[in-house]
């Protein structure tokens, strides 16, 4: 059964890029390009692992991390968030809505590549 | 002219020159004992004894005698009061500057720096965490950026992709180098926009702020009765700023209805600038008078007055500037503003001595009064909101009480400790 991760970017380069990147290693990507929604889709979807841009129209990804969090199932799914601002106080807002990894744009594909695996592996042992 | 230092400039003079005070004396026709005195200011100094010492010297006797400016001093007494764990001879301020005037004007220059500095950081701090247009166009770069470097990155791995895959990066990075290109423009003009005060954009608020600004707070056509809609239909230029425009010039002609400017100008003469005694005077509520306190020319307001209005979000609604008195446009207000204390205890008006902390400290008497607005319905709750008229104190002397310490925003706060702050300054030592 192949692992799925949703990505979840209003920027439809960078969702093509990393569908791309991800479907060559072995995931199913799905995406979605609002906050609207977002965290309806995330459910229905039942993903492995999420990415989350925060800036996002209708809602910010901060307020669907939050959103999902409340979801008794949802507390333990690996969220990578991507944001433009990487201020350490973003970051704490991000950890407090129960990120669990955060990365600023312009990220590289490596780090992407790196912190899904990584992710997915701390996933899978727990 | 600061005559009393021309002794301290020979002597500095005789030293860069390596003459010894004999050597000197004995080449103007004195007594070693005497330049002594002279050196120590102890002994005026003039005429052709002057011209001697500056000949032997090889300088114009104006270089003795000539004053050290006075705002010299004054930013050297400045840099004194705002270091840090250092005590200066601030006694010896006349000496250091005259014996040393380069070095003087060196650390007038630097703490001129330190200060331009500091307000550049709190500028674009304030800007950088709340202004909406700059956060959208950094979002809309590093995007770009990010969508190029990924999309560059896949294309530039060894091996061949996919024909269809190939050209659909192409294509991406095109648009995504494209779209990178404008928004850096926009960027950079946003930047330039935001550094000419003349063409200020931002909110609403800040371009009704602005028209008032330009119109010094005082609208005679309100006074004389002109209906406020045209006004603002004529001055804005977007229909947000019109509507937040006719709030604020509904509320001032109705005060102006309510308290006549040649009336407000003979209640001044008789009670003086007593909000509470002129709203018994006018019988209007203590809001009315702080804000049509603020809105007075200037030769019938005797003093300066600043005026903030918030609601009880915190919110800034009107913000009108006076000399001395600072507050963040997008929050992060010091909450001990009397402004937002008076919101704890409505309809109870305060009057409090405050000192603004910063590099020059300054104090104000602040007015203030939180009162609720109006209802639709029976059981709403109501939103209140709050006043405080700001007049610059010209002798802190007259205190009833201690002042109240406040600062701008905790981020360039001094002071330590303080039991409201949110966040470590930015201005340690260190800084």
């Amino acid at each position: 059964m192949s692992r799925k991760v949703l990505l979840i970017e209003d920027e439809p380069n960078i969702t093509e890029a990393i569908r791309f990147l991800l479907t060559r290693e072995g995931w199913q990507v799905e995406t979605h390009a609002e906050g609207e929604n977002a965290v309806q889709t995330i459910l229905s979807a039942q993903p492995d692992l999420v990415i989350l841009d925060v800036m996002l129209p209708g809602k910010s990804g901060m307020d669907v991390l939050r959103e999902l969090r409340e979801h008794e199932e949802m507390r333990a799914l690996p969220v990578l968030m991507l944001t433009a601002r990487g201020q350490s106080r973003d970051r704490e807002m991000a950890e407090k809505a129960g990120v669990s990894r955060f990365m600023t744009k312009p990220f590289s594909n490596t780090e992407v590549l790196t912190a899904v695996r990584d992710l997915h592996a701390q996933a899978s042992q727990s | 002219m600061r005559d009393s230092l021309t002794g301290s400039r020979i002597r500095e003079r005789r030293q860069i020159s390596g003459l010894r005070q004999a050597q000197l004396a004995r080449q103007v026709g004195i007594s070693a004992s005497y330049l002594n005195l002279i050196e120590h200011n102890r002994r005026r100094i003039g005429g052709k004894l002057l011209v001697d010492i500056a000949s032997a010297l090889s300088v114009e006797p104006s270089v003795l005698t000539q004053g050290v400016e006075a705002t010299l001093i004054a930013a050297l007494r400045e840099a004194a009061a705002d270091a840090v764990g250092q005590k200066a001879e601030v006694e010896a301020l006349d000496e250091f500057a005259g014996r040393f005037p380069g070095w003087a004007a060196v650390l007038a220059q630097m703490h001129r720096r330190v200060v331009s500095l500091e307000r550049t950081v709190e500028t674009l701090s304030d800007r950088l965490t709340h202004d909406p247009h700059l956060a959208a166009s950094m979002h809309e770069v590093l995007s770009a950026a990010a969508a190029i470097r990924s999309t560059a990155a896949i294309l530039a791995e060894p091996g061949e992709i996919e024909a269809e895959w190939r050209d659909r990066f192409h294509r991406n990075l095109h648009q995504d180098a494209e779209r990178l290109a404008e928004s850096s423009k926009a960027l950079v003009a946003f930047l330039d926009e935001s550094e000419d005060t003349g063409e200020r954009r931002g909110l609403p608020m800040e371009e009704v702020e602005a028209f008032l600004e330009k119109r010094g707070f005082h609208l005679p056509e309100l006074e004389s009765g002109q209906d406020p809609v045209s006004l603002a239909q004529a001055e804005m230029a977007s229909s947000a700023s019109r509507s937040v425009a006719r709030q604020v010039l509904d509320a001032y002609a109705a005060d102006a209805r309510a308290m006549p400017l040649e009336a407000v100008s003979e209640a001044l003469e008789v009670e003086g600038v007593d909000p509470l005694r002129l709203a018994a005077r006018f019988s209007v509520d203590v809001p009315t008078v702080l804000r049509r306190l603020a809105f007075l020319p200037e030769d019938v307001m005797p003093r300066p007055a600043g005026l903030v209005i918030c609601d009880s979000s915190g919110s800034i609604l009107l913000f009108k500037p006076v000399p001395g008195f600072a507050m963040p446009r997008h929050g992060e207000a010091c909450p001990l503003w009397p402004v937002f204390s008076a919101l704890n205890r409505p309809l109870v008006p305060i009057r409090k001595r405050v000192t603004l902390l910063g590099r020059t400290p300054a104090d104000f008497d602040c007015f203030a009064i939180a009162w609720p607005q109006p209802v639709s319905a029976f059981g709403q709750e109501p939103v209140y909101r709050s006043a405080m008229l700001v007049l610059p104190v010209e002798e802190p002397g007259v205190a009833t009480d201690l002042p109240l310490q406040v600062g701008t925003s905790c981020r360039i706060c001094p002071r330590k400790p303080c039991d409201s702050r949110r966040e470590p300054s930015i201005l340690s030592e260190g800084f």
